[in-house]
Parts: structure tokens; sequence; C-alpha cells
């Protein structure tokens, strides 16, 4: 790092200084180490950022540490004031009876299932789409891409409930392809989002390739799956990976459309076990005190796939923005 | 990824390309359609002649072909019947559905009969007023410190994005319901009070609420963030030295470059923080429209379908309406500053 560089020169020159007994040069010589030639190369700049990320950065850790310590705490824990962060012992019994109540192995199948295929499908349709809008000109391209935007603004209410009726006449409620259906006509979740993803991805792959896959006689069909399909490996990773979360922590929807029947994702299968054990047990009761450390067992269950995920994949995530070429390449 | 698609189009070419161009070659030479290099002659009377240019739209609109379906399906269809239905009383019998037509009935009811409706959505916006720029303002300052030059941007940068990855409703809801989602000390500090006994419980109320649930409102800055200092990326450092050799501090840096390069970010993080607000599944107002949906709550002046398409339309106008004023509001600024 170069400012770390600076600041350590900068450090040896007040030394020299101090050696030399050349005090009214070490005076000038500390005012820089401090503030720099112009404060943002200074010290007290550098401190303070750090102390502003650390602190930033405790302030959005601070509910999973919650979570985490937490959900191990046995009853006796979480009554006991003198027990704030660290649990007495390590205890794993609240994740048990969540992980036998839920059938976790099964649920966290189903979960992986309910948002893998939408995902799957969203990928491939909106990379379709997002190919045709970004290599092709068409009547009406540019109405088409504002609807297409527009789509994302549109809140799920105004349409939610001709939908529902839509699915109730065609019994598709309570089936997974009650979202596969939009996904694969690239109205999926933020189906908008994904699109544009691919667009602007498309977009930056030079023309001349494929001008000259056409020249070698490839149909644009060939050209899309041999060309583009390999090159956008990046943007197709990004796409997946992002729906695959969304659909996964979806609830609002699938909380509709999958109304009784088996199927449910993982939150909301946490939530339903939750309120069954709640309401078995009176208010102030001790069950019910230890059930707090239950639900947060619970939700580290709902959340632990994802966090294993995020671990692998992070640099698709936090890469994906530039990506998207919303800052207009 | 490579290995599978090669393997899908060699099965392609052994298995399906020659029945599959014997029947295209049959579909096209016929007397309804005779296709040939120049033009297409519909029984062999219209002609049309291929150009480059038509053949890219009709090659270009076979792409989005599934978008297009999928617009008219799932989200024209929609909207317009939903907001048909907004003017109508609902009825349902069985699998058919009965109309009476309302007027603005329903629209009349939703203010002036509705008991809660008003009450929530009042309480919505004004969150909502104060939210966006606390999650704006917090997500460019976080984006300005991960562009400093620090160590670890990478981890800073997971940090801060890890709330996207696992804001599940359930989850947030449950970390609401223990207290986690204040800050452990924030009862201490006296200016909420002091804030709260000052002015009208109607202003009051909100910022309350705000400093309550601060870091969901920190945990909504993700993606913002992202954006943002995607944006900060892209300034070039040679304005910065330039201004730096014209005398200019740091301050003023940020308000004469910093900011207005990154405006048009700006405008794009505000109407992704008030819809991913507007759309979270622990909304009041959206979940209250869905009771009102599936006939949970029953107020005495209940329509059923009607009604919800109606409070939907109002819950979108009234989002739009708050998009459409902060970014304007963000624009004009960005115009006074130029002239």
């Amino acid at each position: 790092m170069m400012g770390q560089q600076k600041l350590r020169t900068r450090f040896k020159t007040i030394l020299k200084h101090y050696r030399a007994k050349d005090y009214h040069a070490m005076k000038t010589d500390i005012r820089r180490f401090f503030f720099g030639m112009r404060f943002t190369d200074g010290l007290i700049f550098k401190t303070s950022i750090y102390a502003l990320l650390i602190s930033l950065g405790y302030i959005y850790l601070y509910p999973m540490l919650y979570m985490i310590t937490n959900s191990f705490m046995t009853m006796s824990d979480i009554i006991d004031v003198s027990v704030r962060w660290i649990p007495s012992t390590l205890n794993w019994e609240n994740y048990r009876i969540v992980w036998q109540a839920i059938d976790y192995p099964r649920a966290f199948r189903e979960a992986i299932y309910l948002a893998g295929i939408p995902a799957l499908s969203a990928t491939v349709s909106s990379g379709l789409i997002g190919y045709g809008f970004a290599r092709y000109n068409f009547p009406l391209k540019k109405l088409l891409l504002v609807l297409m935007i527009m789509t994302f603004i549109v809140p799920p209410q105004i349409t939610m409930m001709p939908t529902f009726r839509m699915y109730a006449n065609y019994g598709l409620l309570g089936s997974m392809r009650a979202f596969v259906y939009p996904a694969i006509l690239g109205q999926g979740f933020n189906g908008a989002i994904f699109i544009l993803i691919f667009y602007s991805f498309f977009r930056m792959i030079p023309k001349s390739l494929e001008e000259s896959a056409q020249l070698d006689g490839a149909g644009p069909l060939k050209v899309f799956l041999k060309i583009a399909v390999p090159l956008a490996i990046p943007a197709i990773i990004i796409v997946f990976l992002f729906s695959f979360v969304w659909y996964y922590n979806e609830t609002y929807l699938s909380g509709l459309f999958l109304r009784g029947s088996n199927m449910m994702t993982l939150p909301l299968r946490v939530e339903q076990f939750i309120n069954n054990y709640t309401s078995l047990y009176p208010e102030g009761s001790p069950a019910r005190e230890l059930m707090q450390a239950a639900k947060l067992a619970g939700n580290i269950l709902t959340i632990l796939p994802l966090l294993i995920l995020y671990f692998f994949t992070q640099r698709y995530f936090v890469e994906s923005i530039d990506r998207t070429g919303i800052t207009g390449e | 990824m490579k290995g599978i698609l090669e393997k899908i189009s060699a099965i392609i070419d052994r298995y399906l390309a020659t029945p599959l161009s014997r029947l295209i070659d049959k579909a096209t030479h016929n007397k309804m359609l005779m296709v040939s290099h120049t033009d297409i002659t519909f029984f062999g009377k219209v002609k049309i002649r291929i150009t480059n240019k038509r053949r890219e739209s009709v090659i270009g609109l076979g792409f989005i072909l599934l978008w297009i379906v999928g617009y008219l399906i799932f989200a024209l269809y929609p909207v317009f019947y939903s907001l048909y239905l907004s003017f109508f009383k609902v009825r349902l019998d069985g699998a058919s559905i009965q109309l009476a037509y309302v007027g603005i009935g329903n629209y009349r009811a939703a203010f002036l009969q509705d008991p809660y409706f008003v009450e929530i959505l009042i309480n919505y916006v004004l969150r909502l007023v104060l939210n966006v720029p606390v999650t704006i303002v917090f997500a460019l300052i976080i984006a300005m410190l991960i562009n400093q030059d620090v160590k670890a941007k990478g981890m800073w940068r997971t940090i801060f994005f890890l709330p996207v990855i696992i804001s599940s409703g359930p989850v947030i809801a449950e970390l609401m319901n223990q207290g986690a989602t204040t800050l452990p000390s924030i009862d201490n500090y006296t200016f909420i009070d002091l804030i709260i006994t000052n002015v009208g419980a109607f202003i009051a109320s909100p910022i309350e609420a705000l400093f309550a649930q601060i870091l969901l409102v920190l945990w909504f800055a993700g993606i913002q963030i992202l954006i943002l200092l995607a944006g900060l990326q892209k300034i070039d450092k040679e304005i910065y030295e330039a201004s730096m050799i014209d005398g200019a501090s740091p301050w003023e840096a940020f308000w004469k470059i910093t900011l207005p390069s990154i405006m048009p970010l700006i405008s794009v993080a505000i109407i992704y923080t008030v819809v991913s607000m507007s759309v979270f599944s622990l909304n009041e107002v959206i979940i209250y429209i869905r009771n009102i949906m599936l006939g949970e709550s029953t107020p005495a002046l209940t329509t059923g379908y009607g009604y919800s398409a109606t409070l939907s339309w109002i819950y979108f106008l009234a989002m739009a309406l708050i998009i459409g004023i902060f970014v304007g509001a963000v624009t004009i600024r960005k115009k006074v500053t130029r002239t």
C-alpha cells in the first residue's frame, strides 16, 4: 500500500531529525505525519477511516453475531444477565430440536429445488432475452427496453391478484410451476435486473467475433451458443447466484402461491415451525424462553446454506454491479 | 459448462439435424409459403423482399419472443386487469367471478371508510421518506470509505454486502422480535427522548422507529453501496489531482467533483431503495393488502379482490410519487449546481 509506505518514511524523517536534534524541522515533520500534505494522507485521517470502517462493520455484523451466540445458549444462559456474548456451554440442543422438527435434510433439499429450478430457468431465459436486446436491432426496441425496466418498478402487489386467479384457474397453485413459468418467460423475481446484466455483458463482447463466425456459416443460434454463451460464463454465474438467493429468501409470493401445499421454502418452514411451537406453550413459561434460542438456531439453519454459498462465491456477488453496466460504459 | 454445451450440440448435430432440416425445408418451400434467398412469397402472390435489416429484426424478435409473451401474460395483462377490477365489487362463486361496477367507490372507501389503511400507508410513507435519505447517505459514506486507500477492500465489500444474501422476511422478523436490529446502547442516548418529547407524535414516531430499526435500514444498503462504489471508481483520478493543484480542499472536491459525478447513480440507488423497501415481505402495507385479498382480515366493507386491487394501486401510486419526488429533488439540485 502506497499510503502506509508514505507514513513510514515520514515517521523515519521524524526520527532522523530527532537524532540530529533539529527540533524545528521535527515539529514540521510531526505535523506532516499526523495531518499529511493535504489531510487525506495523514495519520489522523487514516486512523479515522479504519475506525469508521470497523465500527460500521461491527454494526453490520452485530445481528449475525447475536444470532450465532444466542442460538447456542441454554435456558439459564438466556435468563442470566451476566451472560452476554459467550454461552457458558456450547449447547447443540437448540439445533437438534429444530433439525428434527422440520426434518432439515428433506426441507433443505426441497428449498434447493424450489430455488434452483426457477433460478435456472430465469438464467436461461434472461440470457436469451439479454442477447436479443444487446445484439439485434428491431422496431420498437427502445420502447420494449423501457417497458422491461418498468417491470422492475411495478410492485408484485399489483399483478399478484390476477396472477393468483390465473394460477387458480389452471391449477398451478401449490406447485413449483407457479414460479418456473414466469421465470422462463423472463418475468421472475427481479427479472429486469438479470436481463440488464446480460444485456450490458453481451454488449461488451466485440461484435467482430460473432461476425467472423457468421462468415464461416454459423446461424444466429449457433453464434449464440458457441460464441456468446462461453464468453458470458461470469454473467451466467452472477445471474444464477442472485436469482437463487432471491428465490431462496422470498416469502411473500411463495407464501401466497404455495399456500396449503406441502412444498415450502426453508424460511417459511422454519417460521411455521416456530409458530406451531410457540402456540403450544403459554406466555412466560420456561419452554417459551428456550424458544428464543431455538428460533435463532432455526434462522441460522436457514441462512447457513446461503452463508456457505456466499463464502465460496462472494467474488461474483460483489463484482456483479460493475457488470450491470449501470455506471455507463 | 463448456463440455456440457458441446455435448448437447453434438447430440443435436447427430440425431436431430437431418430430420429437422428436412422439416424446415418442407415448411419453407410449399405453395403457401415460398422462401428463397432474396424474398418470401405467400400463396404465390404476396412477395416480401428479405433485406438484411428485416432479417435482423426477425431474428432479434425471435430472441426476445419469450420476454414478449411473458410480458403480456405476467405483466401487462395483470396490471390492466387489476386496474379494471379496482373499479368493481368482486364476488367469487367457486370458479366464476361476479363483478358489480362501483366506480370510484373502492377508492373512496379506502380513504374514508377503511379504519386502518390510511394510517398504515401514511406511517409507511413517512418512514420511507426518512429511511431513504439515511440509507443513501450511509451507502455513500461506506462506499467512500471503501474507495479510500484501505487494506482488504474485498473483505469490507464482503461484510457490507452480506445482509443482501441473508435478509429474508422471517429471519429479520425474528431479529426484530428479539431486539437485535437496534443498537445495544441506543436507549441511553437522551437526544432521541428529546426529539420525541419536543415534537408531535406524528413526526416523532417515525424518527423513533428509524432509530429503533437503524440496523435494518443499514442492512438495506448492500446493493446501493456497490452501485455507488462502482460509480466512485469510475471517476478519473486526474480530476482530483487537477483540483488539488488549484488549491481545492478534499471537502470542496467532494461537493464539486464526487457528488456531481455520481448523481445519476444516486438516482438509481434511490429507485432501488424505494422498490426494495416497498416489496419487502415485512412491510405492513403489503401484508394488509394480502390479508384483504385472502379475506383474512375482514373489515365491514370488504370487497375482497376488487378492494385489494384498489389498495395496491393506491400503494403503487404512493410509491411512484415518492420515487418521483426524490429523484426530482436530486436532479434539480444537479441543474442548479451546474449553472
